[in-house]
């Protein structure tokens, strides 16, 4: 079937950011690394692809009105795994994630694309499009990561890229990057972006301005 | 009793939940177009917050964390790994609960919060508000007063981005940037003057 659509649409066409306002919070918080922010992305794209998976194999058997609590099951049930094999393998990233691994939980991404896809599809499709709303996500965060952590520090995943003029190099570092505001400027500044270059994004007016009218003499 | 207040303080200025810790994001974006919209969302979170906190608290000391259980014969058992699944569960229950509560007793408040409360279910500030509380170590009493305060910081958000944007809405803002992203510029701006507060020392 369409593997490549529903693996590559989320990234730019229908991104899941940008576009559907989904997974905003963890957008913000952990970008300020870039090891980070990787760690991140692989998390949450494990668990949305598995949770479509397991939700869509479960579909047919799952009464309607208790399927959010089946969804939050599944969906918690995967988080504490991620969680655990973190802490096993990557402390010190599970250390600065703190609460963040917990809210993908929460996160809206996860449960959006249950609900929204993997309630109506089978397994297989389901879990392409968990992998490519992970995609989508990490596109986005990887994106953000960089721009904060190369900017902000002048080093990419530790090692640096630009000497720091505090250390004897010519890079005055912008500070601001690091905190979280620049999370919402740049976040403001790639919706711009995206939708500069697909036009059909825009969102309506609400109240049109009436255009000037010049008064005849 | 001034640790309590500093701790309140804090919880609403300076730790602000939607400004500092992002948390809340897809709500505080989403239902923030009109004030009363806004407001009656804010007083649902602070309620459900200033419950499910203190209640999870009270579940982590007695029966997850590391040697919780030694009141029931179980010194060794770590239950901890479970703190995730609980603490959605207690959540998802207690909103139910409360939205049964209210449409019996108090019809007036529920048709006020009515649409806005099985939202909260899913709104990260009440799970993150949970998970800070473990990673704090904060006792019952503390655990309340952090609840109801980072309940009321983000209502203050809320509240304060929806007037915002009411006023906006008549500016003209170029095609690209109209709603979700000059909206995320605001909140920039928002959490800039937040960041002020971050010098106080308590």
């Amino acid at each position: 079937m369409k593997v490549k659509e529903l693996l590559l649409k989320p990234i730019l066409e229908n991104n899941p950011i940008a576009l559907q306002i989904l997974g905003i919070c963890s957008a913000l918080a952990v970008t300020s690394s870039l090891k980070v922010t990787l760690v991140m992305c692989v998390a949450l794209t494990v668990v949305c692809a598995f949770s479509n998976l397991f939700v869509s194999l479960v579909r047919n058997h799952a009464p309607g009105n208790i399927r959010i609590i089946i969804q939050m099951t599944i969906i918690a049930s995967l988080v504490i795994v991620v969680d655990q094999v973190l802490k096993a393998v990557a402390y010190d990233v599970s250390k600065q994630l703190s609460v963040f691994v917990g809210l993908i939980i929460t996160n809206c991404i996860v449960m959006g694309r249950a609900e929204a896809f993997a309630m109506k599809n089978p397994p297989l499709p389901s879990f392409l499009d968990g992998i490519g709303n992970g995609f989508g996500y990490s596109a986005l965060l990887i994106a953000l990561g960089t721009i904060r952590e190369l900017f902000g520090s002048g080093k990419l995943l530790g090692y640096e890229i630009l000497p720091l003029a505090t250390e004897g190099g010519w890079y005055v570092s912008n500070g601001m990057l690091l905190l979280p505001p620049s999370a919402f400027f740049l976040i403001g500044l790639i919706i711009w972006g995206i939708r500069a270059y697909k036009p059909d994004q825009v969102e309506e007016e609400e109240f049109k301005i009436c255009p000037n009218t010049i008064k005849e003499a | 009793m001034e640790h309590y207040l500093s701790l309140f303080v804090r919880a609403i200025f300076i730790e602000n939940m939607a400004l500092s810790f992002f948390l809340g994001m897809c709500t505080f974006l989403a239902i923030s177009k009109k004030v009363d919209a806004a407001l009656g969302l804010g007083i649902a979170v602070v309620v459900v917050l200033g419950i499910t906190v203190p209640v999870n608290n009270l579940l982590y000391t007695y029966l997850l964390a590391d040697g919780a259980l030694a009141w029931a014969g179980f010194p060794e058992v770590d239950l901890s790994f479970l703190g995730l699944i609980t603490y959605i569960g207690v959540i998802a229950a207690l909103v139910q609960i409360l939205e049964m509560v209210l449409d019996k007793y108090v019809p007036a408040l529920y048709n006020a919060l009515g649409v806005f409360l099985p939202l909260i279910t899913v709104n990260c500030a009440i799970m993150g508000a949970s998970l800070f509380m473990v990673e704090r170590d904060y006792d019952l009493a503390e655990s309340a007063v952090f609840g109801i305060g980072s309940g009321v910081g983000w209502a203050l958000a809320i509240t304060a981005l929806a007037g915002i944007r009411e006023k906006m809405k008549y500016s003209d803002v170029p095609d690209g940037l109209r709603g979700l992203g000059i909206t995320f510029i605001t909140v920039g701006l928002m959490s800039l003057g937040f960041m002020s507060f971050g010098g106080i020392d308590l």
